[in-house]
């Protein structure tokens, strides 16, 4: 094992699936999101319905373009960097990656087309049926790649023989102990993501005073999915944390840098985090708070990194920033949501614009937090790839170092122009907004929404296409 | 070796071929139309060919991910070995795919400042094709093992045979796409393509008679396999079966016929293919590893194999809903742009 062509390629790895896991996390929730949408306007007949699903139907077809071409890799990365990985655990991994690509990746990519093309084409409940078969097949392939994930995470259903996994039990690999935590957390992170950009781009448009109708509608369901997903996937998180502790101890301990079992557990809210000489530098703790959350009990204790041989712990303090970035947006997002529904509810939702502008700008902030929490888990897993079967420098294919380096090179560069490039297109359709929609207001007496708001009964009349 | 034990790699690998041979053809003619991208400079007949695989490319690049996670779940020791064998090629690969891939949709939101976007798409389906070809070279040409593990070096897929092989996919699947763009499109680009379409006939036909004599004269192996007794009667079909579809390609060309002219060139490749595994099975990874050497365990493969039985036919049932929605020639301003 060369220890350079192993640090080469957990970085090409975390590159390229970092790039990749944005764009599903977008196409799984606007997925579903536009089928919502087509739904409406079939079900009210009410026009802005069809603009806005059309109008995000592009921005859709830019980001899972994005998607697939970023996840090809990724399938092929297994065997040209991880190739021991794919020899060890391969019998057990790639089934439930099979079962994705036949359940889910040939579902999305042809109903896409029908969804993308079709509008002519199809009848409309055709159409509507393609488009809610893409957001299935999204969702479908979550549960399996989630699955194939937490089975790295808390192996089962298995037996080595001759250094091999070997599958025994095919309900306990697929259904393994995180999995059901893991899969719920994501998929929950996904559709409050893009519920937070939909929030974004109605109080955009509100603010520039433009796609009125188009504008209040994405704001209203943004905001009702952040209310609702928000608080959810707190309670989610937690569920998740204490499943962690169970399996994986250790990774607890480095997300709440918890050296030492020796007595109930501080909560740790600030700290540098020594790994050289065990400890805590610069730390803001919180008594017992550690041992409530993560055992629900006063005096709870767990297990401490110093537990264990350094080189059978995971790295600290990635672990344990990323987890507190994770948190900190998540708990911005819930902020978010709650006081979105209560102007909503006072009925002051379009016209309080400093919510507006608050909003506007926060929508990559939901990607940051699924990938501070991809970090988290996937670095509080090492030093294994999977569990406490196969460590992670034990895993890599025997390609050179000046190999991986050059690989390293290309995608850096082309991911960084390609997708920067997609972002920006991105950024530019949203500029430009719906097809057909009014772009200015419809003429109103009063209740303007870029005009400020003197009289008490304008917002009511606001509200009229509520 | 045991029933099960048998059985199962056979019927693995068979899936895993359909599913090359399914890429080949399907990507086959969308690379196509981006490799021939650079012979149509009027942006008005870009637009009509990339809308004429528009609808498809995405499933059609799915064969692919099957095809490898294919050999991932059935054949894990083969692509543990030949992965990281290919590791350049395999990146280029990908890479390519990835610009190519995004082509299609950026290219409509760039307008109209989507030069960049067309270089990307020509660029990038011909270095995939290419990159492909190579690797077929390269597993011909055989991979070093050592102890179930690839012990080669980065280069080694690279020979004037891979090269030549990489050469022969890019006219390949240049030829069935231009046969998809004469089926699909209608005024001077089908009449273009129509023109390129047969001095890319005789290219590919070149190709396959020099691969044809070359892997003979170079492996003992396939030699043996072609030339010994009573094979050579139960094979010489498959070059007459290629003659016989070259010409029905040429005549589809040249009369009335374009869908004639496609099914010919899909035949020639599958016929093509069907030879290559000729050469080459027992072995997946030639010369040392076969597929009952490297499958999986029957558990696993017997698992996927449920899935697939069941799942296959279904995925056919809307593949085929998918071509025929959009059938017939692409009609002017049809999509969401």
């Amino acid at each position: 094992m060369d220890p350079q062509a192993l640090l080469l390629s957990r970085l090409q790895f975390a590159f390229t699936i970092s790039f990749h896991i944005i764009f599903p996390a977008f196409s799984i929730g606007l997925s579903a999101f536009i089928a919502t949408l087509l739904v409406l306007w079939r079900r009210t007949g009410r026009e802005h319905y069809h603009r806005l699903a059309r109008f995000w139907t592009k921005i859709f077809a830019v980001s899972f373009a994005m998607g697939v071409v970023s996840g090809i890799p990724l399938s092929y990365e297994f065997g040209t960097n991880w190739s021991h990985f794919s020899a060890v655990v391969g019998n057990v991994i790639g089934p439930l990656i099979g079962y994705e690509v036949l359940t889910a990746f040939f579902l999305e990519a042809s109903f896409l087309g029908v969804m993308l093309f079709g509008w002519q084409r199809v009848p409309p409940w055709l159409h509507l049926t393609a488009a809610i078969l893409v957001a299935l097949g999204t969702a479908i392939s979550g549960f399996w790649i989630l699955s194939a994930n937490s089975w790295m995470h808390t192996p089962a259903g298995y037996e080595m023989q001759n250094g091999v996994a070997v599958p025994v039990d095919w309900l306990a690999v697929i259904f393994n102990p995180s999995f059901p935590y893991r899969f719920a957390h994501m998929m929950t992170a996904a559709y409050l993501t893009t519920s937070v950009v939909v929030l974004a781009t109605g109080a955009r448009y509100v603010l520039a005073g433009k796609f009125e109708q188009e504008a209040r509608t994405m704001m209203r369901m943004g905001v009702g999915m952040v209310a609702i997903l928000g608080p959810l996937q707190l309670l989610l998180g937690d569920m998740h944390g204490l499943n962690t502790l169970h399996h994986q101890p250790l990774k607890i301990a480095a997300i709440e840098a918890h050296w030492e079992d020796d007595g109930p557990a501080d909560l740790v809210l600030f700290a540098l985090p020594d790994e050289k000489n065990e400890t805590n530098r610069a730390a803001i703790t919180v008594p017992h708070l550690g041992s409530l959350i993560l055992t629900h009990r006063w005096n709870g204790r767990f297990e401490g990194l110093k537990q264990v041989p350094r080189n059978e712990r995971p790295p600290v303090t990635s672990v344990f920033f990323a987890f507190r970035l994770m948190v900190g947006i998540g708990v911005l997002l819930i902020a978010l949501g709650l006081t979105g529904a209560l102007l909503w509810w006072r009925r002051r939702l379009f016209t309080t614009r400093w919510y507006l502008r608050l909003a506007q700008p926060g929508w990559p902030i939901g990607f940051f937090a699924i990938l501070a929490g991809w970090l988290t888990t996937e670095s509080g897993r090492q030093p294994y790839i999977a569990y406490h079967i196969l460590r992670t420098d034990q895993a890599v294919s025997p390609v050179a170092a000046s190999t991986v380096a050059t690989s390293l090179a290309a995608f850096v560069l082309v991911y960084t122009v390609v997708f920067s490039i997609g972002i920006y297109y991105i950024y530019k359709l949203i500029m430009k907004g719906p097809a057909g929609a009014a772009l200015e207001p419809a003429p109103l007496p009063e209740g303007l929404p870029n005009r400020p708001l003197s009289t008490a009964d304008a917002p009511v009349k606001q509200e009229r296409d509520a | 070796m045991s029933g099960a034990a048998y059985w199962l790699p056979l019927i693995a690998a068979l899936v895993i071929a359909v599913a090359v041979a399914m890429y080949v053809v399907m990507d086959g003619f969308d690379l196509g139309v981006g490799i021939l991208f650079p012979f149509f400079p009027d942006e008005g007949d870009r637009d009509q060919m990339m809308n004429s695989v528009a609808p498809f490319w995405d499933g059609n690049e799915t064969w692919l991910v099957l095809g490898g996670t294919g050999l991932f779940v059935a054949f894990p020791l083969a692509y543990s070995v030949i992965a990281p064998a290919f590791y350049v090629p395999l990146v280029t690969m990908l890479l390519a795919l990835v610009l190519r891939g995004v082509a299609f949709e950026f290219r409509w939101v760039a307008k109209p400042h989507h030069d960049k976007w067309d270089i990307a798409f020509a660029t990038g389906s011909t270095l995939a094709a290419f990159a492909q070809g190579v690797m077929v070279g390269g597993l011909l040409t055989g991979i070093h093992v050592d102890d179930g593990r690839f012990s080669g070096a980065a280069f080694d897929w690279l020979n004037p045979f891979s090269l030549m092989c990489g050469i022969g996919l890019v006219v390949g699947y240049a030829l069935i796409g231009a046969c998809w763009i004469v089926m699909k499109t209608a005024g001077g680009v089908e009449q273009g393509a129509r023109r390129y379409a047969r001095p890319l006939l005789i290219a590919l036909l070149l190709f396959i008679l020099l691969i044809g004599l070359w892997t003979p004269l170079q492996f003992e192996r396939i030699a043996q396999r072609w030339f010994s007794w009573p094979n050579w009667l139960y094979l010489s079909p498959v070059p007459l079966i290629t003659a016989a579809l070259a010409v029905a390609c040429w005549r589809g060309l040249a009369g009335k016929s374009p869908t004639l002219a496609f099914n010919s060139a899909v035949g020639l490749f599958i016929v093509s293919f069907i030879g290559l595994a000729i050469s080459t099975l027992p072995y997946l990874v030639p010369p040392s590893i076969t597929l009952w050497d490297a499958a999986a365990a029957p558990k696993s493969q017997a698992f996927i194999l449920v899935g697939i039985a069941i799942l296959l036919p279904v995925i056919f049932g809307y593949t085929v809903f998918v071509y025929h929605t959009f059938r017939g020639k692409v009609r002017p301003g049809e999509g969401y742009h």
